[in-house]
């Protein structure tokens, strides 16, 4: 009895094709997003709502450095590291961008041994990945610690526009604490992939529910999100 | 891509997850730190209305200020700025954005769709106690140095910034920036889990257009509200860094008390960008909800299908989508480039035709209805007519031209808050009318009812429609004292007294309402599981109120759409919709959308 009305759907996905059919699929029941579940579902939205913080700090920023009645302090001399008497422009940056591209790609391996239920080279590919972060990190706070000894300060600089270091700051601090968190979570998830919490349907400490495999591309989708981010920091921060 | 082989344990995303609902044991995880969407929504529902009730007594304050002005000497010129300014953000922050998502969104959203829970319970509860805080922080102010900040709800710099203004000085607008980030962490949380659970949770048979407008309502004013709290967050976040750390954000040079300031090249109108591509999205984020759940009351009470379903979605997510594009409407007298003026003022006005559909289905959803004049019908009523009256003075406000020497006149004031106080306030009256028999089991006393809704929707009336004459008389808004202004007649000090007297008494009606909650909790006539004879899920629960879990072993089964009122050869005239078809019983609507 209960399926007379809902077979119609079914068919009607049958039926038709191409936009037809997303549209069905999105409209249909239970799910709009059929193979989705609900973990990443939520992350994929949590990202958008975070795509719009990021733009609205970046635009901010063009917008204060485009208005400052002051010359914006060149980003080429400002990030440069002297070594052996040359100046090398952006070279900490080049390789804080390094360390965090490749970290992409061992969270994506992570992600495809976790689909193979392999434990331990799972959980190396994700330490190796947190350990990527906490390097990129680390390479940030001795930016920071060399700005700061050279005097730029949020409210001003020695080279120009006060907003200089105020969105500086602001933005990479901003940023380097969504891939502190990205770290930390890591950590948590390769400690319960390691222990086979996933294998053994261990619940968790404060949801009391099962976990699944599924949470390592979770993590993985925010932890790409993040390099993107960083993509876009890296090109209208330090290049422009 | 790796082809991952399909070995014993590869998972394959299931058709539809079951939740793994957490049982609570104890007293304290069953009614405090509970992870129930409904004990959630109820929670949400008491903090936001005891933040309404200061938030209404702050503007009897304000009130007696500008209606007699120098009687009352605990009200100064800083007092009065401060009330202004706590009465505005709180109404809309933590009184209609967490009371209609936080409050009807966890309770109706999962009963509507027939889910046994939000998707993500502990998230869900997070969410309550993180917005708990930011009331807590918010309050907290009232009680710090120098008390609350007096910068307008608006926060507009560089006055908030400066701290020799009302509203920068001492620590109020600190906390206040403080509070808000706290309440959009909070309530990405919750709006997470609504948004997730309409899209991924609904019931076998629960389509998209099968969904009560309630829902719809809800979910889209969800959606917008995820994509626009970011703004304001990074406002607050730059305001934050301008007060406490000495940044110039958004302060150009400047002179305060005759010292130039060390500061320059900030810029105010990025606040107020940042500010409004918040703000209108959020006079949606509170109307769309409204809008959905006065769908439904129309329908049921009138006992008649929703006219045009498909089309009250459609300018639904029209209005949601066109919502972000007009945000500059609010700042043609700011400065900014004044060709954008036409830019957003044309857009501005685009948003009324959306809205006129859903007005217009309105009135012929009740065309030759069944009407019953129950409480909730009645709000319902009252808010299509004060909605049509606000949303005709948008229309005044949105041309550039008519808005320049209205903007800062109690005109605005005026059209505010018939639009976006007013008016969901009295859904929001109506909805408690209409479920409160679900989430208690009992009646709400229709006598008192029927007290509170005259006195305060008349009430409304005398109190708003006079301040649209004061306005257009040219009576400035937000200012202290109107003085020996030349234009300014006496009769609008007589008026303002009027208002004044009016407001007092509406808002100690609205005592009337909090006995009515208490009382019938115990004294109320028992309502059954159905008392409106509506069709939607949440009233087909196997008891009332619905327990843990909502449904009993079986979730139901969605056979057909919400609005099967009076359908010709049906026994009763409303059908719910887990009832399935028979020879008999034709299904209507949208059945086989």
């Amino acid at each position: 009895m209960a399926d007379h009305a809902l077979t119609d759907v079914r068919e009607d996905i049958a039926n038709v094709s191409g936009l037809r059919t997303i549209a069905t699929d999105l409209a249909s029941d239970r799910k709009a997003f059929k193979n989705v579940s609900w973990g990443k579902a939520m992350m994929w939205i949590f990202l958008l709502s975070d795509t719009f913080i990021f733009s609205c700090f970046l635009i901010a920023y063009m917008t204060a450095r485009m208005s400052t009645t002051v010359p914006w302090p060149n980003p080429s001399e400002v990030f440069s590291l002297t070594i052996g008497g040359t100046s090398l422009p952006l070279l900490l940056i080049a390789i804080m961008t390094f360390v965090l591209i490749s970290s992409s790609g061992t969270m994506a391996m992570a992600v495809n041994f976790g689909y193979r239920h392999d434990r331990r080279k799972t959980a190396a590919l994700m330490l190796a990945t947190a350990l990527l972060g906490a390097t990129f990190v680390g390479m940030q706070a001795f930016e920071w610690t060399k700005l700061i000894h050279e005097g730029v300060r949020p409210w001003t600089n020695p080279w120009g526009a006060a907003q200089f270091g105020s969105t500086f700051f602001m933005i990479t601090g901003f940023h380097g604490t969504h891939v502190t968190f990205g770290v930390i979570f890591l950590l948590i998830l390769a400690r319960k992939v390691w222990r086979g919490d996933f294998d053994t349907q261990r619940r968790g400490f404060f949801t009391s529910r099962k976990g699944r495999y599924e949470s390592v591309e979770i993590m993985g989708l925010y932890w790409h999100f993040v390099d993107l981010v960083w993509v876009f920091i890296f090109a209208l921060f330090y290049l422009w | 891509m790796v082809d991952v082989p399909l070995g014993p344990g590869t998972i394959i995303p299931a058709e539809i997850e079951d939740v793994e609902l957490y049982h609570p044991k104890s007293w304290v995880t069953k009614y405090v730190f509970s992870q129930d969407a409904k004990v959630i929504a109820v929670q949400y529902a008491i903090v936001a209305l005891s933040v309404g009730v200061v938030a209404l007594v702050l503007s009897w304050l304000m009130r007696l200020q500008l209606g007699f002005p120098g009687v009352f000497s605990f009200i100064d010129a800083n007092a009065y700025y401060q009330f202004i300014t706590m009465h505005g953000m709180m109404m809309v922050v933590y009184v209609l954005t967490a009371l209609f998502l936080g409050g009807f969104g966890n309770y109706l959203i999962p009963l509507m769709i027939g889910a046994r829970d939000m998707v993500f319970p502990y998230v869900n509860m997070l969410s309550f106690w993180i917005y708990f805080l930011a009331v807590l922080v918010l309050v907290a102010s009232f009680f710090a140095p120098g008390g609350p900040t007096g910068a307008g709800w608006t926060l507009y710099p560089p006055q908030a910034i400066l701290s020799g203004t009302p509203g920068g000085q001492d620590w109020g607008i600190i906390l206040m920036l403080v509070s808000l980030m706290i309440f959009i962490i909070g309530f990405t949380m919750g709006g997470l889990n609504y948004v997730v659970t309409v899209l991924q949770a609904r019931t076998r048979g629960m389509t998209l257009m099968r969904m009560p407008l309630t829902v719809w309502g809800i979910f889209t004013a969800s959606f917008m509200a995820l994509l626009a709290f970011p703004a304001l967050f990074v406002g607050c976040v730059m305001m934050l860094f301008d007060r406490a750390l000495g940044t110039s954000f958004f302060v150009p040079s400047i002179v305060e008390m005759g010292q130039p300031l060390d500061r320059s090249g900030g810029s105010p109108l990025l606040f107020q960008h940042l500010f409004w591509f918040f703000g209108h999205p959020e006079v949606y984020i509170v109307a769309l909800p409204a809008f959905g759940i006065v769908s439904d009351l129309i329908s049921t009470h009138a006992r008649r299908n929703i006219f045009g379903y498909r089309m009250m979605v459609w300018a639904l997510l029209a209005i949601g989508a066109l919502s972000f594009v007009v945000w500059a409407h609010h700042m043609y007298v700011s400065g900014m480039n004044p060709s954008f003026g036409f830019f957003f003022a044309t857009t501005t006005l685009i948003i009324a035709i959306p809205t006129a559909i859903k007005v217009y289905n309105w009135i012929l959803t009740l065309w030759r209805g069944d009407i019953h004049l129950t409480v909730p019908m009645l709000f319902a009523l009252a808010f299509i007519i004060t909605f049509v009256n606000g949303g005709l003075t948008g229309l005044f406000l949105g041309n550039v031209v008519v808005d320049v020497p209205l903007s800062d006149t109690m005109f605005v004031v005026a059209h505010f808050h018939m639009v976006m106080g007013v008016a969901p306030i009295l859904v929001i009256f109506g909805a408690i009318y209409h479920w409160y028999p679900k989430v208690t089991g009992r009646m709400l006393n229709d006598t008192l009812g029927k007290l509170h809704f005259w006195v305060t929707f008349l009430g409304a009336y005398a109190i708003f429609f006079p301040m649209h004459y004061l306005g257009l008389m040219g009576v400035p808004r937000r200012y202290y004292e109107i003085g020996e202004m030349s234009f300014v007649p006496p009769s609008a000090h007589t008026l303002n007294a009027f208002i004044t007297i009016v407001a007092l008494v509406v808002g100690a009606t609205q005592m009337v309402f909090v006995f009515n909650l208490i009382w019938s909790l115990r004294h109320g006539r028992v309502a059954g599981g159905n008392p409106w004879r509506a069709t939607t899920l949440e009233w087909q629960t196997p008891e009332t109120p619905p327990p843990h879990g909502n449904w009993g072993k079986e979730q139901p089964v969605v056979y057909r759409w919400a609005y099967d009122y009076n359908v010709p050869g049906a026994e009763q005239d409303f059908i719910p919709q887990n009832q399935p078809a028979t020879n008999t019983l034709p299904l209507m609507g949208l059945a086989h959308a």
